[in-house]
């Protein structure tokens, strides 16, 4: 009676074992039936010329050049926009700022803002940067929504890079006469940087596949010259397989167009999330 | 005191009063003014919706926004009832829920009970990886591969509808729901675990008695905060559900989010100062306000219900 009992609970625990694993199994499955339907859908179609070529209605004859410089440009804006912006946010809560009240206000701002959806950010891009400061849908006004939208991740990893420096260098520095400012600059902020980086790494990846925010400040889907400036309109990677994606309905080989853009959009991810890697397993400085 | 010792001394204390004194002085300044940045954004949010969207509520009466009628870009008499966008909104968050619950509850008890430390080293970060695709290149999937795969079994499907952005939003979920349960399996003590095994449990007894009502308190807070991810999703939904703006609970139709709303009619030519125009900042704040309480509620369950060890 109990051997017969314990059977049944050994099968039971194996039965669910397998039951448990099974969902690991399908969510690996559908990333790679991902991956590969992408894959198979650009072959043919991701070339030198599809890179190097321009916007063209004629799916056999377009390439995104234009496209990759302008998220190159966007990226020109929310990078020293967030760095400057999260690591002074960063070294103000965690160097200067007295525990009380404000320290307390923008930490929990900054975690409610990581939790706002991004079309919000679009919506206030659209009524603040577009439209109050004139920038219509230029790159600066999609560099900026971008870069708030961003900067709470970066915000988070600097402050976990800066906690990290061990208490005792600081108190090193100022024994040996340096002041607060010195020693931020001198001893904590080298001491954090690899961490710092590869947090600024992480929402650069974030920022560069955003699509949402930069469709609500109204990014045309025309054929656009390649932007020269930060004031010109522009596309960016994103937006540009959203509307080919929308467009498979009139001409069907937009969708492998769509395809080709996201395999250039996954590579890049793939090799900045490297880059980070790279940095926090070299670089980092373990106390 | 020699005059060269006073003129040394003066030096020193007018090096460090001018130079390093002002920057001193400047830099917590400075700092402070860039962190309160991020307070002025939440402030312009909130100042932005709030505004916008009360010159919605005031053009619009309160018994056409609560009704079902949506038609906002008609060129004569346009209505604006939210309910369509609400409805749309919850269903497709529940079927994105229905795959994303039991299938990360799921994963999580796998990784954190059964798997062996090397299947877990090996998983974890693959399962990231899920969670770092950007949401439009699952909505290319969702309308591209999932959906003719969908109509291939339920022929009466539209090309647009909501059962393919909420199976592949769910899935994009999937981590979310896993790593965060997971850390609140992993922050059961291992001896309320170790106890339970030896008094003969297997671990799936484990599992189910022990480690799911320990950390109970976690998981519904993954819950809570994986509906607030849901619910604030955008490109999934806007490339795969379409815009329909009919009020239906036929999940083989294309319906309409909040979020997928806000896209349609930006990227159409919404007119400022327009009653279509500020309607965008009325479901803002609509969705904001859903997605806020979600997140509070989420805070509320894992700081209240929280077993201290």
């Amino acid at each position: 009676m109990d051997q017969k009992r314990l059977k049944k609970r050994l099968f039971l625990n194996d039965l669910f074992k397998n039951l448990f694993s099974l969902s690991v199994v399908f969510a690996l499955l559908v990333l790679g039936i991902l991956f590969y339907r992408i894959i198979a859908d650009s072959i043919g179609w991701l070339s030198i010329k599809f890179l190097t070529g321009n916007l063209s209605i004629f799916p056999e004859k377009a390439g995104i050049y234009g496209v990759m410089v302008g998220s190159v440009w966007l990226m020109s804006i929310v990078v020293p926009v967030t760095l400057i912006l999260g690591v002074s946010t960063a070294i103000y809560l965690e160097e200067y700022a007295k525990k009380g009240n404000i320290q307390m206000l923008i930490k929990v701002n900054i975690s409610n803002l990581a939790s706002v959806p991004s079309v919000i950010f679009g919506l206030l891009g659209l009524a603040v940067f577009s439209r109050l400061f004139n920038l219509g849908s230029s790159i600066l006004a999609g560099g900026l929504t971008m870069s708030l939208l961003v900067l709470p991740i970066v915000v988070v990893s600097s402050q976990e890079a800066i906690k990290a420096v061990p208490s005792y260098l600081r108190e090193a520095s100022y024994a040996m006469g340096a002041d607060k400012w010195t020693t931020v600059r001198r001893v904590v902020l080298p001491v954090a940087l690899p961490g710092i980086l590869t947090g600024a790494i992480l929402s650069l990846s974030r920022a560069i596949g955003e699509t949402a925010p930069l469709v609500v400040l109204g990014i045309p889907a025309l054929l656009l010259r390649v932007p020269t400036s930060v004031m010109d309109n522009f596309t960016a990677l994103p937006i540009q397989i959203y509307y080919w994606t929308l467009d498979t309905v009139l001409t069907a080989e937009y969708a492998n167009l769509a395809a080709a853009t996201i395999v250039v959009l996954l590579l890049i991810l793939f090799m900045m999330n490297s880059v980070a890697i790279v940095i926090r397993n070299k670089f980092e400085v373990k106390f | 005191m020699s005059d060269r010792e006073t003129d040394v001394r003066e030096i020193i204390q007018n090096n460090i009063r001018n130079k390093k004194g002002i920057v001193n002085k400047i830099m917590p300044v400075f700092f402070f003014i860039m962190a309160s940045v991020s307070v002025l954004t939440t402030i312009g949010i909130i100042v932005t919706l709030v505004t916008d969207a009360y010159k919605f509520f005031s053009a619009v009466g309160l018994s056409e926004i609560f009704s079902t009628r949506l038609a906002p870009l008609r060129a004569e008499d346009p209505t604006f009832g939210i309910l369509p966008l609400i409805n749309g909104t919850i269903i497709i968050t529940a079927i994105a829920m229905l795959v994303a619950i039991p299938l990360g509850l799921t994963a999580a008890l796998y990784l954190s009970q059964f798997a062996s430390p090397r299947v877990r080293k090996t998983v974890k970060p693959i399962l990231e990886v899920l969670a770092g695709i950007p949401t439009i290149v699952y909505g290319f999937f969702a309308y591209t591969f999932v959906t003719p795969m969908l109509m291939s079994l339920i022929p009466t499907l539209e090309s647009k509808n909501a059962l393919s952005p909420g199976i592949v939003m769910g899935i994009m979920i999937i981590p979310l729901v896993a790593s965060l349960s997971e850390d609140a399996m992993n922050a059961v003590p291992e001896i309320l675990k170790e106890g339970s095994l030896a008094l003969g449990s297997t671990k799936l007894e484990v599992a189910i008695k022990v480690v799911i009502p320990s950390a109970i308190s976690g998981i519904i807070a993954s819950f809570v905060l994986a509906i607030s991810r849901a619910i604030g999703e955008t490109m999934i939904v806007t490339i795969a559900s379409g815009s329909s703006k009919a009020f239906t609970f036929d999940i083989t139709r294309s319906m309409q989010t909040m979020t997928s709303y806000i896209v349609e009619f930006t990227s159409g030519d919404a007119g400022s100062g327009t009653t279509g125009y500020y309607s965008l900042y009325a479901v803002g704040l609509i969705l904001l306000s859903f997605t806020l309480v979600m997140n509070l509620i989420a805070q509320y369950i894992s700081r209240k219900y929280r077993e201290e060890y």
